[in-house]
């Protein structure tokens, strides 16, 4: 519907304006200067990371020795590493499980807010603002405190108020598990409040007298929530989930100062810190972030489609 | 675009209900029915709240209240030395000056070229137009660690390593893409007959966009803003790896360097120097806040 009624606008435009031809050129004006900003700062990068993934570029190339092509080498080292496959199954993973919880608990809080009262409903929706607008590292900081093995508050919650003892100095980033655990939940604080305001303001956009129409002919709200509203808010949640995934999968900034707090590397790496972690290595660097690359379009691509389809771009 | 605050739709009441029975009873259980869920949302609210309210509450303490079996609940007592101890700090000022002015550069260079390029796919019909939109979404997937090695050896190459301008520039890249597509949402959002009607009234092109078009778009201007502040001011990765310098730190940098040397002897100075980095970010947030979600729906929803 929304989608729409730009081409129609256009339409009506170009029969009011008739100088097409002048205002063409003048479009690709308009586009220039973000078009060079980002071809010089991403675009050349990428291009050049690209081109490094087929090199021997190290230390020494660092310092000017002239690289060396070597083919698909640094792809099939990377590939032919087992554990470059762990990182890349535990990266999909932790990806999947944070924006599909997020989604939920995200979507969950829209859906609340809309059937409460404004008071409680400004609440709710300050204390999201909060978490929201809380710089990274700041609540980074205040995570790895609420989980301090010796003085952080949610072990001694733990074991004073619901009797599990041994969870008094228990160090929670030293096993993997626990140590994703702690991740997705700094994850999900930081990404629900994206996805609940995101969701809400599209459920405000359900038009009154349809559902008023709907309850008219019968429908349960069951059936007009199912039927009626989400279908509605529909490309909302499709570009919220797309961004969703698109952003987990690459988490870096929570998982490195998690491992800077203590945590085993090796056993916690995910891609963003693996790659990170080959600083020496140009060339796998490259190589391995151009397959993160191509996986992300392999995990969005459909979805992306889809939506280019449906015109919801 | 203040859909934040409009009262929620009554009609998205969860009960079935039949439509005609409108009975006393039905309301009042309805009622009842939400205020549970209201108390529901204001016990997630401080759910929600709770680590902040950790941070500010842990910044007033000392160490030998904060090093306790048992944790202090309020700061009642408390002191203000860990705040003061962080503004008594040279190297909090630097940092703060090189976070300033790199938000400042990226603002304006991100809001005035994105404004541009949403103006341009979202009022006009070009080929390329929609390679252009795919482009930006496919951008945000590019792993960004991935682009750090070339990004600075680029930056390196122009000199530009452990400089304003050098961090500025990748920064306005990396958050160009968003606000593009946030903005073009804004655009899109003001019907274009408005300005023909101008232009019926004697208006040339340019004075009806500006003088039509232009104030409606200011929310969706602030929005980009603080989206890109937000951006500007907390950004910690390729800080990171631009700004090797110390003394050329951003706060994120100069935060995580004081966590690294105050792990475990003083949390309530690294909670003071967080709290003092998050408040003016959350203060502003708080006063946009509504401009700042209808923009992202905006740029969602809209073509």
């Amino acid at each position: 519907m929304a989608a729409t009624a730009p081409a129609l606008q256009q339409d009506d435009a170009d029969v009011v304006f008739p100088r097409r031809r002048r205002r063409k050129l003048g479009v690709y004006g308009l586009l220039v200067p973000a078009a060079i900003l980002m071809g010089v700062a991403l675009g050349y990068p990428l291009v050049r990371q690209f081109v490094i993934s087929f090199q021997e570029y190290g230390l020494r190339q660092q310092f000017g020795q002239p690289a060396e092509w070597v083919g698909l080498q640094n792809y099939t080292d990377l590939l032919t590493d087992p554990y470059v496959w762990t990182v890349i199954g535990r990266s999909i993973a932790f990806c999947l499980v944070n924006a599909a919880v997020t989604m939920l608990v995200g979507v969950a809080f829209a859906v609340l807010m809309s059937r409460i009262g404004k008071p409680s409903r400004m609440t709710l929706q300050v204390a999201l603002l909060l978490a929201w607008g809380t710089p990274v590292l700041a609540s980074m900081t205040v995570w790895q405190w609420l989980f301090d093995s010796q003085y952080g508050v949610i072990n001694w919650v733990l074991s004073n108020w619901f009797g599990l003892e041994d969870m008094a100095g228990h160090s929670w980033i030293i096993e993997p598990l626990s140590f994703y655990f702690v991740a997705t939940v700094i994850v999900v604080w930081m990404s629900v409040p994206f996805v609940a305001f995101s969701v809400y303001a599209g459920l405000l956009q359900v038009p009154e007298e349809t559902m008023e129409a709907a309850q008219l002919d019968g429908a349960s709200a069951r059936q007009r929530f199912w039927n009626i509203t989400m279908p509605m808010v529909r490309p909302v949640l499709s570009i919220v989930l797309l961004l969703q995934v698109i952003w987990d999968f690459k988490v870096f900034t929570q998982i490195y100062v998690l491992q800077r707090a203590g945590a085993p590397t090796r056993e916690t790496n995910l891609l963003g810190t693996l790659i990170y972690s080959y600083a020496d290595e140009f060339s796998l660097a490259g190589a391995l972030a151009t397959i993160m690359l191509v996986i992300t379009l392999a995990l969005t691509g459909f979805y992306i489609r889809k939506m280019l389809k449906e015109d919801e771009l | 675009m203040s859909a934040v605050t409009t009262p929620a739709p009554t009609t998205l009441d969860p009960r079935p209900r039949k439509p005609t029975r409108s009975s006393e009873a039905g309301r009042a259980q309805s009622k009842v029915g939400r205020r549970a869920l209201g108390v529901l949302a204001v016990v997630l609210a401080a759910m929600w709240v709770f680590p902040i309210y950790w941070m500010i509450n842990s910044a007033f303490l000392p160490v030998n209240k904060l090093q306790t079996p048992e944790p202090t609940f309020f700061p009642a007592g408390g002191t203000l030395s860990n705040f003061r101890r962080v503004l008594d700090d040279p190297t909090f000022w630097a940092a703060m000056r090189i976070s300033l002015a790199v938000v400042v550069v990226v603002l304006v260079a991100a809001l005035l070229f994105a404004f541009l390029a949403a103006l341009a796919v979202s009022r006009f019909r070009f080929r390329g137009r929609k390679g252009f939109i795919l482009t930006i979404l496919v951008v945000q997937m590019i792993p960004a660690e991935g682009l750090f090695i070339s990004q600075y050896q680029m930056l390196d190459g122009w000199n530009l390593v452990n400089k304003v301008a050098g961090l500025s520039l990748v920064y306005t890249a990396a958050i160009l893409p968003f606000t593009i597509w946030m903005l073009r949402g804004f655009v899109a959002g003001v019907p274009i007959e408005l300005e023909e009607a101008g232009m019926v009234d004697g208006l040339s092109r340019t004075a009806a966009f500006f003088r039509i078009t232009f104030p409606l778009l200011a929310p969706g201007l602030v929005a980009a803003g603080v989206y890109g502040f937000l951006q500007a001011w907390n950004e910690y990765t390729l800080a990171l790896v631009v700004m090797t310098d110390p003394a050329q730190r951003t706060l994120p940098l100069w935060l995580q360097g004081l966590v690294e040397s105050n792990r475990a002897t003083d949390w309530g100075v690294v909670m003071a120097g967080s709290a003092l980095i998050a408040i003016p970010v959350i203060v502003f947030f708080l006063f946009v806040q509504n401009k700042m979600t209808s923009g992202l729906v905006a740029g969602a929803v809209k073509g």
